[in-house]
């Protein structure tokens, strides 16, 4: 059997697969629903900044949907704060002067925290390039080598792409 | 009494456990069958041991033995017999008996296979289930004793202690704290079962790879072997995960179903190294290659088994000081670093024995494809990981203690997953060794050319969503590719052997079980992305308060809120009750009771949404708040969660789908040759 030269194409679509997975998980970041404004502020404006925060007590529970009375009351906060004319980015910066970062549902991302968001991708980049490389190097080792003889499954398979060939 | 009787057979279990370890090493260096079978009988006594000391603690459970300091945390009085027996597993002392109590079931089975064609793996694979057992066994005794007691010290003060402390005498408390009132609930009574079914079973695979590094049987034997296990263990561990989501979403009052907490990525991390287990056995068996690949996932899903064991029940991650002050955590970790750098070590020395047999011929092959499938699912396992450990790291290192929540693990994790489905509708179609891009192009033009319908059809009717559009577009690929996979071959069987369509389509699902039935789980994946998609990105919500008789609207939906009522529950609960009426498009569509139970003795309130369920989606409403006196109002969360009973749907064709992969095969015992397919060659030939 003689050896195909494989075509560039598989390689090219799967290294820019690779390769988007990687800056998507940089970019993409999901949108917040927009919402109309009211001029006071409804639950569902406290509720969208609250949605965002974690009190320091109950945690993993985000602070629009804790029933515990202390989170009651920081709701309220954000209340005052709203109707004082506060923007969402200000009430958040208040929360986290005020009891640190954890307040947020995820780090701010500078300083050691930057790592939070660069380690994932990063890793994927490596791996995706470990698996390149193994990929390569068996393929440079096998190029001498005959094709190994078609499996049952693929004889099998080979079979059913005949049979639908005589059907066309 | 029966306290003393559990404990002593605890420990008793211990001994055996140690001596099994002993006899099975002592029996494989000098090559003596008498030892090994001996360790064998030990490991099959184990079960029933620890099933005595089980039954011991179920039994002071149910009956009221408040003295005994377990009892006394996780029952009370009121509570029904089959909740104060399930409270076995509603405490971490408990929890670990429970884990133990499954080892030793599966440790037994395991011991009761028939050996006779890889003999040399046995006294190996009972060293590595006994190390397991023992080890759990230890914590039980020395830290976590389910059986200790509560004594009144001369000084007054109350300890906790198996045996009375000089001077001490049995203090017997006259009713008990009850369980935690989120685990009185069907689903949290049997998700943690599941689990932990999951987690143990995985742990019979992980004893069959030591064994066979250890041997030096570098073949796929122990793959073969323990391909059922793995399944096995994979589907409770996926029904855990899937029950855990339920439970979350009908106790928890927060509208969702996952949220990326500690606890939920615990369970899901050795499921994410395991599935990629699944996949990647399969180069190994009709390829020959990944082998050290493939040990070291199996080496990866015990340690994050046992990581996930000691995370659910423990809390101690949440911070560096209750990390320290806990007894348990350093010995866990101590375990799990000690038997991760132990297997790897021993992977290392026999590198070379786990040479590939094959070698990659195409980038464009099934294989490649899986090896990318890998990629993904553990580079989505690294940012688990991460994510969990990252908040004790930054605290140890800046003293600042941050929270990692799901808008990180979304954003790193989303787009692997799509990446996974994209896989999905490709790898199907390629072959092992080779696809030549023509045949593949072929195959999935049409699949390719219908699917673009869904995201243009969904465009024009408004859906502008980039990421939902490529997630839905996705989940079309992989639907009608799989779809186009069962019919191109029912075709192919009704052509050959002249066999009516539905019989062809039995037939060949029937004769290649592991192939059909993970297609049935890409499909019960594809509709499980389908509700999460859907729920994710169009989730709506809103909160109002309102007197009695006013209505709240929420897209198609109005509710009214008719009453409420405040009354005391027989187990000690104050239970507000809610009546609300729900109207779709002006037409009732139910009658709804959210509710908020406060519980007396732990002084923990608990949200109960009243949720209608469609097709089209759930419309869920909280009671958030409410004026004990008079009806001046109550104030009311509403979610819409659109598309989400695809997610639970989904679970059922997926589970479904594992059963068909899993089901025993009635050849099972043709000879085990590299290529086992022959089956597949219809009897016409």
């Amino acid at each position: 059997m003689t050896h195909h030269r494989p075509s560039t194409l598989p390689r090219a679509a799967l290294i820019l697969f690779i390769v988007g997975i990687g800056l998507a998980s940089v970019v993409y970041s999901p949108a917040s629903p927009a919402r109309a404004q009211e001029p006071t502020p409804s639950d569902d404006q406290v509720n969208l900044v609250a949605k965002q925060l974690y009190c320091p007590v109950c945690e993993n529970v985000p602070l629009d949907v804790c029933p515990t009375q202390a989170c009651v009351q920081w709701r309220q906060t954000i209340r005052e704060k709203l109707t004082a004319g506060w923007s969402e980015q200000e009430i958040k910066n208040y929360f986290v002067e005020q009891y640190g970062a954890r307040v947020l549902a995820a780090p701010p991302a500078r300083g050691l925290s930057l790592l939070v968001y660069l380690l994932p991708p990063l890793a994927f980049v490596v791996g995706a390039y470990i698996v390149y490389r193994a990929v390569r190097t068996w393929r440079r080792v096998a190029r001498p080598v005959a094709s190994p003889p078609p499996t049952a499954e693929d004889d099998y398979t080979r079979r059913i792409e005949e049979e639908l060939r005589r059907r066309e | 009494m029966l306290a003393n009787l559990g404990f002593a057979v605890l420990v008793i279990t211990l001994l055996v456990s140690i001596y099994g370890i002993a006899a099975a090493l002592y029996g494989a260096r000098t090559r003596r069958e008498a030892w090994v079978l001996s360790a064998r009988q030990a490991m099959l006594l184990t079960w029933p041991l620890v099933t005595l000391s089980a039954l011991c603690l179920v039994a002071l459970l149910v009956t009221n033995h408040f003295e005994v300091e377990f009892v006394y945390s996780v029952t009370s009085r009121s509570m029904p017999g089959y909740l104060k027996a399930t409270a076995l597993w509603g405490g971490q002392a408990g929890s670990l008996l429970f884990w133990s109590w499954l080892m030793a079931a599966f440790a037994s089975a395991a011991g009761l296979r028939r050996w006779d064609r890889d003999r040399e793996f046995l006294p190996w694979v009972v060293v590595v289930a006994l190390v397991t057992l023992a080890f759990f066994l230890s914590l039980i005794i020395l830290f976590e004793n389910p059986f200790a007691r509560l004594w009144a010290a001369p000084a007054g003060e109350t300890v906790k202690a198996m045996f009375a402390p000089s001077g001490a005498v049995l203090v017997t408390p006259g009713d008990g704290q009850g369980l935690n009132p989120l685990l009185r609930h069907p689903g949290m009574i049997i998700h943690p079962p599941m689990l932990y079914l999951g987690f143990v079973s995985f742990v019979i695979p992980y004893a069959f790879g030591m064994a066979a590094l250890i041997t030096r049987r570098t073949d796929d034997r122990w793959i073969r072997v323990t391909r059922r296990w793995t399944l096995v263990a994979w589907l409770f561990l996926s029904m855990g995960l899937v029950l855990g989501g339920r439970w979350a979403y009908d106790v928890l009052g927060w509208g969702g179903y996952w949220g990326w907490d500690p606890v939920e990525i615990a369970a899901f991390m050795p499921w994410l190294t395991g599935t990629a287990f699944l996949h990647s056995v399969m180069i190994q068996e009709k390829r020959g290659m990944l082998k050290h690949w493939n040990m070291l996932l199996v080496i990866l899903t015990y340690c994050l088994v046992i990581f996930g064991t000691f995370l659910t029940r423990s809390g101690v991650l949440s911070s560096v000081h209750a990390f320290a002050q806990s007894a348990i955590g350093p010995a866990f970790f101590g375990f799990i670093g000690l038997s991760f750098a132990a297997s790897l070590a021993l992977l290392l020395s026999r590198w070379n024995d786990l040479r590939g047999e094959n070698q990659l011929t195409s980038l464009l092959s099934r294989e490649s494809l899986f090896l990318v499938n890998n990629l993904l699912f553990v580079s989505i396992l690294v940012a688990c990981f991460w994510g969990v450990i990252f908040p004790l790291i930054s605290e140890l290192f800046t003293g600042q203690k941050v929270t990692v929540g799901p808008p990180f693990y979304e954003r790193t994790t989303g787009p692997m997953f799509a990446g996974l489905l994209l896989l999905m509708g490709i790898a199907p179609l390629s072959a092992w060794g080779r696809t030549a891009g023509r045949s593949l192009g072929r195959l999935i033009a049409w699949p390719l050319a219908a699917s673009l319908l869904v995201p243009l059809g969904l465009a024009f009717s408004g859906t502008h969503n980039p990421a939902a559009l490529l997630g839905f577009w996705l989940a079309a690929v992989v639907t009608l590719v799989t779809l186009s996979e069962f019919w191109r071959g029912a075709l192919a069987r009704r052509r050959i052997n002249k066999e009516p369509l539905p019989v062809a389509l039995w037939n060949l699902a029937g004769r290649n079980r592991r192939r059909y039935g993970g297609y049935i789980i890409h499909l019960g994946v594809v509709l499980m992305a389908i509700g999460i998609i859907g729920s994710e990105f169009y989730q709506q919500e809103t909160q109002g308060t309102l007197a009695e008789g006013q209505q709240i609207t929420l897209g198609k939906y109005v509710m009214t809120y008719d009453s409420l009522a405040e009354f005391n529950a027989p187990d000690d609960r104050l239970v507000a009750r809610a009546v609300t009426t729900v109207y779709r498009d002006g037409q009732k569509v139910a009658e709804l009771y959210p509710r908020r139970d406060f519980y007396y003795v732990s002084q923990q309130p608990m949200t109960i949404p009243g949720v209608y369920s469609s097709l089209e989606g759930d419309f869920y409403v909280l009671l958030v708040g409410w004026e004990p006196i008079g009806s001046s109002g109550a104030t009311f969360k509403i979610y819409l969660n659109p598309l989400i009973n695809f997610l639970w749907g989904g679970s059922l064709v997926f589970i479904l789908g594992t059963l068909v992969a899993a089901w025993p095969d009635r050849e099972r015992k043709r000879a085990a040759a590299r290529v086992p397919a022959g089956a597949l060659v219809p009897q016409s030939k």
